[in-house]
């Protein structure tokens, strides 16, 4: 059998590495006076080609690389996917709703797909270290492009406590690598799995396990560690956002699941029952937050908190039918998600004028299609059936009911109702018809390119497929589950298998 | 299932009920907003759609049991979620009035909607979609999927064309609605992790069969319940009713009321959990009553007419509810026969009071008189309608109300039906003297100062239909009822083994009104209900 080249289990992240050099390099080596925009037809390019990479990976046998640091599997693949989506509409987006004269815009394009190659190595990293770089690969350039308006007050305010409060987590994270380290000896996830149950100081294990969970669960936006989500989202430009509330939250989840799945499985006693707080609070929080918001972003942004607390639902799920759900709804609800915050990144402009619900007021009357699409994704975000917010909540709140979970099931269910009526006010707003005396906000009208329609488009395509037959992408979450759940460690293999490896 | 032999048609006809609508909406959307174009292909797709239901009575083998028209295709491998639907004696004639409704409220829309009828026109039909849904699915998942989606379309067009502050109403209507079906969902999730199936003729067979923990059993039928009582809505639950008929536009508050709700009830509740339900069925008997009268009192001092219309609404589907409970064969018959008719006269008078609103602007009651000097066919049209909604004899609302009541009185209780029919006779009164300050007496200042023409002929060209069917349906009701009581009460089924089924009592059978003891298909063979064991 011929060994597959180490190369070949990171193409995807080397196609996007070299995407973004060259797009720096051109955007060095062009006249200044020329515009920039056909650079980020080159990432948008780039990013296609890493994608159909990562499906071609599909076809390697399942593998790791480099000294076991990075693999290829139905789990990283599906991630890269994912990702590289996001990505991928978020470009298109960018595209044509970045002003003309926006300063630095080929970097803009070049950091995107450099975030994107950290977000892809985040999810195939098996070794901690890798997984520390990865993180901060793509951390560094999503904090640089949450403060890109730098002309408002609020782009590099948003920058800065991003970061701050970014490093610090990430440094929570490290900590805890540290302390596994030091009780295993090893920085290798299967390694760890193998070793951590016969550990001789477990305080250093159980250490370790909420140190690296306070990291991720920061990155993931989930309550009590949220509260940089509002005004990031709110002072980052609407492309950025839907990129910053999608694709890291995505890695940051394949790299919670393999945490608690497949490095710690014999502590599902300890992290079950930490992960069903945090989902309840999540959602709790998020939801009574986003009631009192007038402003549509910081409203979403806790809308976003309140999605990781249903996704964090499905951690309670057993094995692979929770790992499944979470794969899932982690696809859906970036589909949504991207496809919302295209639609506010059009109604409002890049500068956002218009940045209130009120301001949304008869929507569908002036911009009929806009309207329709907003409502639309917002009744995704609901979990309204036939689109793909409901099987994602669908999922998740079943894995949560077949591990045993029925009252996280129950109180997530009537988040989702109190969740409904801020959506709906948002989408009935929109949908009012503007009588006399109301003042009618005035819009530019918004740029509709080709790549916008095209990135819609996408956003849309994905949510009704997911909704209408989810049977593909679920049966690509159930091999990922399944390949994170048989890792080439024996030891680690079933969650319940309470039994002390040999030696 | 697949009892009778099928012609491919009719392998797929209820798909292509569903079907079409969509394709009408998404056509919609995509044509220019000229020359009336959405108005006219919705009007196509609703007549295309109610020639295609009517392909089902056609070839429905009354006198069968089970369900006929079946299609079962596995749609998600985990769950085990199945396209599955199919219709029976129960739900054949509610498909066929939602699709009978459908053209009728595109006409009633035909002038009242300028603005934007591209969206209207697009989401009425998906409306249409997700209520033929919830009437032809046979699998849970699916029907929630339906009973969900229906929600949106209405949510937002109430917002839209809400006639003072429509986004208060619309979240009104869909909080209430939305909030109920969360238990109901988790409900569903229980029984598939206990049974495995969402399959409903599975579910049936193992709620009967006393598997499942009666305890528990008890909190899913009540979530259930709730969620439908919700929709119908049953007395205290009501507080959506009277602001949704207040703001929604005429042709959806017309094929929206009631009709969810109370084929939930029978199918859902009563069909899925018979003891749960026998247990909580005083409760229900007792709400019922209250809201016929209450309903019936609220009316009568409404000033505006859609209020008047939604109060009167809650009293009529009171009526229902306690025809449900009442667990009599015949009072289910009496009340499936009551939807249809309720729907149909409900209908004719929202188009006629849409056609008065569009005339004067004005919806207060107050404002109106003496109207049938100048429109003497509206007003004609209306007092039959009326007398229909009121149960006058030879009209279709006698039949349903008399064989509710007489049921009730033989088999439920005679202080309640007493009650209830001290509700009908209040209904005659507020109708009544509806009738009486719209169009006769002195003519007020409005219809002075506004001369109006009479129905235009695309009005009467819906109207005369519905009024003759009224009658149809109060002359020969043997045309509907066979096959409803089919649905309720079907022939014992040709092998004991596949169908388990219990003899209920059927304590109108003693009367001699419905004939010999009911065998049901629903219940176990192992729980002979108490009375029968008496």
């Amino acid at each position: 059998m011929n060994p597959v080249p180490d190369i070949y289990r990171i193409l995807p992240e080397v196609i996007l590495a070299l995407t973004g050099v060259a797009v720096m390099l051109l955007d060095a080596s062009l006249p200044p006076a020329w515009p920039r925009r056909p650079l980020g037809w080159v990432a948008a390019i780039g990013t296609t080609v890493a994608l159909w990479a990562s499906l071609w990976q599909l076809s390697l046998p399942e593998g790791s690389a480099f000294f076991s640091t990075v693999e290829t599997s139905a789990f990283t693949v599906f991630f890269h996917v994912l990702i590289c989506g996001i990505v991928l509409v978020a470009l298109l987006l960018s595209l044509d709703t970045l002003p003309e004269h926006t300063h630095h815009q080929g970097e803009f394009y070049a950091l995107v797909v450099f975030g994107a190659v950290g977000m892809c190595l985040l999810t195939s990293a098996v070794e901690l270290l890798l997984v520390f770089i990865a993180l901060e690969i793509s951390s560094i350039s999503t904090y640089v492009l949450a403060g890109w308006r730098k002309q408002t007050g609020r782009g590099p305010e948003a920058a800065i406590k991003y970061f701050l409060l970014g490093s610090f987590a990430t440094a929570f994270l490290l900590y805890g690598i540290a302390l596994i380290f030091g009780a295993t000896g090893t920085t290798q996830i299967y390694q760890i799995a193998l070793l951590a149950p016969t550990a001789q100081n477990q305080s250093l294990v159980l250490a370790a396990l909420a140190l690296m969970l306070v990291g991720i669960l920061f990155k993931v936006s989930a309550a009590p560690f949220h509260v940089w989500t509002p005004d990031v989202y709110e002072g980052a430009p609407s492309p950025v956002v839907a990129l910053l509330s999608t694709a890291p939250k995505a890695a940051a989840f394949a790299l919670l699941l393999r945490v608690v799945y497949e490095m710690f499985p014999n502590l599902r006693s300890l992290w079950a029952p930490l992960l069903w707080i945090v989902a309840v609070l999540s959602m709790t929080v998020g939801n009574l937050a986003a009631l009192r918001q007038q402003n549509v972003k910081r409203m979403l942004a806790y809308s976003a908190i309140a999605h990781a607390g249903y996704l964090l639902a499905a951690f309670a799920g057993i094995g692979s039918i929770g790992i499944a759900a979470a794969a899932f709804y982690t696809a859906a609800y970036a589909a949504m998600n991207v496809g919302i915050f295209a639609v506010v990144t059009l109604v409002a402009g890049y500068d956002e004028q218009l940045s209130l619900i009120d301001d949304y007021r008869g929507l569908i009357y002036r911009s009929p299609i806009l309207g329709s699409l907003l409502i639309f994704f917002l009744i995704s975000l609901i979990g309204i059936p036939f689109t793909g917010g409901f099987f994602a909540k669908f999922y998740s709140f079943t894995a949560a009911v077949g591990g045993g979970a029925i009252w996280l099931a129950i109180i997530g269910l009537l988040n989702s109702g109190l969740a409904a009526a801020y959506y709906l006010r948002l989408a009935l707003v929109a949908a009012q018809r503007p009588v006399g005396d109301q003042r009618i906000p005035q819009a530019p009208k918004p740029a509709v390119g080709a790549a916008v329609i095209a990135a819609l488009f996408l956003a849309v395509a994905a949510t009704l497929v997911l909704g209408i037959i989810p049977g593909a992408t679920l049966g690509a979450a159930q091999s990922a589950a399944h390949t994170l759940q048989a890792p080439p460690a024996p030891a680690a293999t079933a969650v319940t298998d309470p039994a002390p490896p040999a030696h | 299932m697949m009892t009778a032999p099928m012609t491919s048609i009719g392998q797929s006809i209820l798909t292509l009920i569903l079907l079409v609508p969509l394709a009408g909406a998404i056509l919609v959307a995509l044509v220019p907003d000229r020359f009336k174009l959405p108005n006219w292909i919705a009007l196509l797709t609703t007549l295309a759609t109610f020639v295609l239901t009517l392909h089902l009575p056609a070839h429905f083998i009354s006198g069968q049991s089970g369900f006929q028209f079946e299609q079962n295709l596995p749609w998600i491998e985990s769950p085990a979620i199945f396209y599955h639907v199919g219709v029976d004696g129960l739900s054949l004639w509610l498909v066929v009035l939602v699709g009978l409704l459908a053209p009728v409220g595109v006409i009633a829309s035909w002038n009242a909607i300028q603005t934007r009828s591209k969206i209207f026109y697009s989401l009425f039909l998906i409306q249409q979609t997700a209520m033929f849904g919830v009437f032809v699915s046979l699998d849970l998942l699916l029907y929630y999927g339906f009973w969900e989606l229906s929600l949106v379309p209405m949510a937002i067009l109430i917002a839209m064309y809400g006639r003072k502050d429509g986004p208060r109403a619309a979240l009104k209507f869909f909080l209430f609605t939305f909030i109920p079906s969360a238990p109901l969902l988790v409900a569903i999730l229980w029984l598939y992790a206990r049974t495995g199936t969402f399959n409903f003729t599975d579910l049936q067979y193992q709620t009967a069969s006393g598997v499942l923990p009666a305890g528990a059993l008890f909190w899913v039928a009540l979530a259930f319940l709730f969620a439908f009582a919700v929709k119908v809505p049953v007395f205290p639950l009501h507080g959506w009713l009277a602001d949704t008929y207040n703001e929604a536009p005429v042709a959806l508050a017309m094929v929206v009321a009631g009709k969810l709700g109370l084929y939930s009830m029978l199918r859902f509740h009563v069909g899925l959990f018979s003891v749960q339900a026998r247990a909580i069925a005083p409760l229900l008997i007792a709400l019922a009553v209250i809201g016929i009268l209450y309903g019936a009192c609220l009316a009568l001092v409404q000033r505006d007419f859609w209020r008047l219309m939604a109060f009167a609404a809650l009293s009529h589907l009171s009526l229902i509810v306690l025809a449900i409970y009442g667990l009599t064969f015949l009072g289910w018959a009496g009340g499936v026969y009551q939807i249809l008719s309720h729907g149909v006269v409900d209908g004719a008078l929202f188009l006629l009071l849409g056609a008065l609103e569009l005339r004067y602007a004005t919806s207060l009651i107050g404002s109106y008189g003496g109207l049938a000097a100048k429109l003497p066919r509206a007003a004609s049209y209306f007092v039959i309608a009326s007398l229909a909604m009121i149960g006058l004899p030879m009209l279709s609302g006698f039949i349903g109300e008399f064989l509710i009541l007489s049921s009730t009185f033989a088999g439920v209780s005679r202080p309640w039906a007493v009650a209830a029919t001290l509700g009908v006779i209040l209904g005659a009164a507020y109708m009544l003297w509806l009738v009486q300050r719209l169009f006769y007496g002195p003519e007020s200042a409005l219809a002075v100062s506004k001369p109006s023409a009479d129905l235009r002929f695309g009005e009467l060209a819906v109207l005369t239909p519905l009024v003759v069917l009224m009658l149809v349906m109060g002359l020969a009701p043997s045309l509907w009822l066979n096959s409803i009581r089919a649905g309720v009460h079907p022939p014992p089924p040709p092998s004991p083994a596949a169908h388990a089924s219990v003899i209920l009592s059927d304590r109108s059978a003693a009367k001699g009104v419905e004939g010999s003891a009911g065998v049901f298909r629903i219940a176990g063979p192992t729980q002979p209900s108490p009375e029968a064991a008496r």
